[in-house]
């Protein structure tokens, strides 16, 4: 396969070129996989191991109109210690927030033993990406000055259905100059508005090559989000990306992952497709909210021996 | 000539019929040996999704109308009426019992649900209180839905034991699972059929067949359940099964007949002390 790097010039025709050299996704053939794949039984030591394992790759978030500094606080409190009744559950991988909140969240991690865990900030224009460039700038700036170390981008769906990739792929760069090494940018492609898995694979392949440090479904307020098959088809593309550059891509699968065995079900699809050198939060996480609970709650019954109760977790 | 159609007998879990998760099933004869059905065998998976399915439904039934608990109760009754052609068939059936025996059975547990669906309405009145109080204070207190119940029905008798358990629990606004008989769970099945389809709350009620001895510990040691009856438990467990209920404070009771105890052993009492003459 000719080299990537020869056609990230950036134009909507170099990249079209390129992009329509990548073969096509076999939509019943990925969703049987991921399928198949859904169905090994992970348990005991194994499964203790991917809860632990899973845990450490949650992105905590809340991203909600709602949200107050006193939630976020008390958000961070859990990504800290996620079960204060048992100081052996690991801290959760980044705490994930409006850029508004990034400030109250790095301050109470930092004040409270919370410094390793990273903020990420979701910027330009979330979730919509309908913004200019000039504002997606600004807001991308605000979140790393108020102490953001992670980015979580959305990239322009509108675009990229018309199929202006020069456009997606100027913006992607724009956002990554910014964050050079100050930041790890996320870059989320909303896979629920791309729908086909092609598009899924294009996009996949356009953000990494613009810079993308991780690949990310979704932004989590469209359906279907993370579903295992979307997954697949980003870490097939991040192998074949890995193949032909020897860069190694992250995943972030959001949206829709809210028990136990959803995530491990994504911990399998990472380890078959592209090893367990993914199987860390340096390169896979999970965005989510209500999974943590279902995780400590599945964690406990795994220690105690019997079957836990919400009671014992705490509200989000 | 038409080839039989059988009936299969499966769980009743949220207000569906899923098979057993584990995917096994086991034999159910008669008291002669004769093989009648296979029954879905409950893993604790299915009684952990039963819990589930009891714990989310648990709101919207608690919070619904007194008045409305007892409609639906009393129409459970209505539509075992129009049944009970097959549940005498699957009593005579189970048990062995002549015809008159099973007809009087299936009389019994639908008198049951008519006198339960009466209470709904009325046994807060009856055993709530007004407390005299040394202040300028209305005081009163009032039995209040517990939460999740679990029981195992009584192993002597197929329906009449079934409904026994049932009734009380979900009178106040609970939420069941029932461990069904063990070896005559058919009537049980049919009663899940008569649940779907009496407007009652999806989850309200959650039948399990299996083995009693497999599911019993795991629904006493479980934590989101709030209360055990374990009326149908074998004796020589119940020791084992309170001393598994304990890490949660449960309830655990043993009832013999009915009475408004049956209802108030699984309720929690509301004080309110209301301000006056301000």
């Amino acid at each position: 396969m000719t080299s990537v790097l020869e056609h990230t010039d950036g134009t909507d025709s170099g990249l079209k070129r390129f992009l329509a050299t990548l073969s096509g996704v076999d939509k019943v053939g990925v969703e049987a996989r991921a399928a198949m794949l859904g169905t090994r039984s992970i348990k005991t030591t194994s499964k203790a191991w991917a809860i632990d394992t899973a845990i450490s790759m949650v992105d905590l978030t809340t991203l909600e109109g709602a949200d107050t500094p006193g939630k976020v606080r008390a958000l961070c409190e859990k990504a800290i210690r996620p079960d204060p009744t048992d100081s052996t559950v690991p801290s959760v991988g980044a705490v994930c927030v409006y850029n508004d909140l990034v400030k109250i969240a790095r301050t109470h991690l930092d004040d409270n033993n919370g410094a390793r865990i990273p903020v990420a900030a979701v910027t330009t224009a979330f979730p919509s990406g309908r913004a200019t460039m000039a504002v997606k700038i600004r807001d991308t700036h605000d979140a790393l000055d108020a102490g953001a170390t992670e980015i979580d981008m959305v990239i322009d769906r509108g675009a990229f259905l018309a199929g202006r990739y020069g456009e997606v792929f100027e913006e992607i760069r724009a956002i990554k100059a910014i964050c050079k090494d100050r930041a790890h940018l996320k870059v989320i492609l909303e896979t629920g508005e791309l729908v086909t898995y092609d598009n899924v694979k294009k996009a996949s392949f356009l953000a990494m090559m613009a810079g993308a440090d991780f690949i990310k479904t979704s932004t989590g307020k469209v359906t279907p989000a993370a579903t295992p098959p979307v997954v697949l088809t980003m870490l097939e593309a991040v192998r074949d990306y890995y193949e032909m550059t020897g860069i190694r891509i992250g995943v972030k699968a959001a949206g829709g992952i809210r028990t136990t065995k959803d995530a491990i079900k994504q911990l399998v699809l990472v380890n078959e497709t592209v090893g367990s050198e993914w199987l860390s939060p340096t390169l896979f996480r999970i965005g989510a909210s209500a999974l943590l609970n279902d995780l400590l709650l599945q964690r406990m019954k795994m220690r105690t021996g019997h079957y836990a109760s919400a009671n014992y977790v705490t509200v989000d | 000539m038409r080839l039989d159609v059988k009936k299969t007998y499966k769980l009743f879990i949220g207000g569906q019929f899923p098979r057993s998760e584990s995917g096994r099933s086991y034999e159910i004869t008669s008291p002669k040996g004769v093989f009648l059905a296979n029954a879905a065998q409950a893993s604790r998976k299915d009684l952990r999704d039963a819990v589930t399915a009891a714990r989310s439904a648990f709101s919207n039934w608690s919070q619904a109308t007194a008045f409305n608990r007892g409609q639906i109760l009393y129409r459970i009754a209505e539509i075992m009426e129009g049944r009970r052609d097959q549940f005498i068939a699957e009593i005579v059936a189970c048990e062995g019992v002549n015809t008159k025996k099973a007809s009087e059975q299936v009389d019994a547990a639908i008198d049951l649900w008519v006198w339960y669906a009466g209470w709904c309405d009325k046994y807060i009145s009856v055993a709530g209180s007004q407390n005299p109080i040394a202040g300028p204070f209305y005081n009163f207190t009032t039995p209040e839905a517990l939460g999740v119940i679990g029981a195992i029905a009584d192993q002597k008798s197929s329906l009449v034991g079934l409904v026994q358990s049932i009734a009380p629990i979900i009178t106040s606004g609970n939420s069941a699972l029932i461990i069904a008989n063990e070896k005559s769970p058919l009537s049980a099945i049919t009663l899940s059929e008569v649940l779907a389809t009496s407007d009652l709350h999806a989850g309200v009620v959650n039948i399990l067949t299996g083995k009693v001895a497999e599911l019993a510990p795991w629904m006493a040691s479980h934590m989101d359940i709030d209360g055990i009856d374990l009326s149908g438990a074998p004796r020589k467990s119940a020791t084992e099964l309170k001393t598994l209920a304990a890490d949660n404070l449960k309830r655990c009771h043993h009832f013999t007949g009915e009475s408004l105890e049956r209802i108030l052993a699984f309720t929690e009492s509301k004080t309110v002390w209301h301000p006056i003459g301000v």
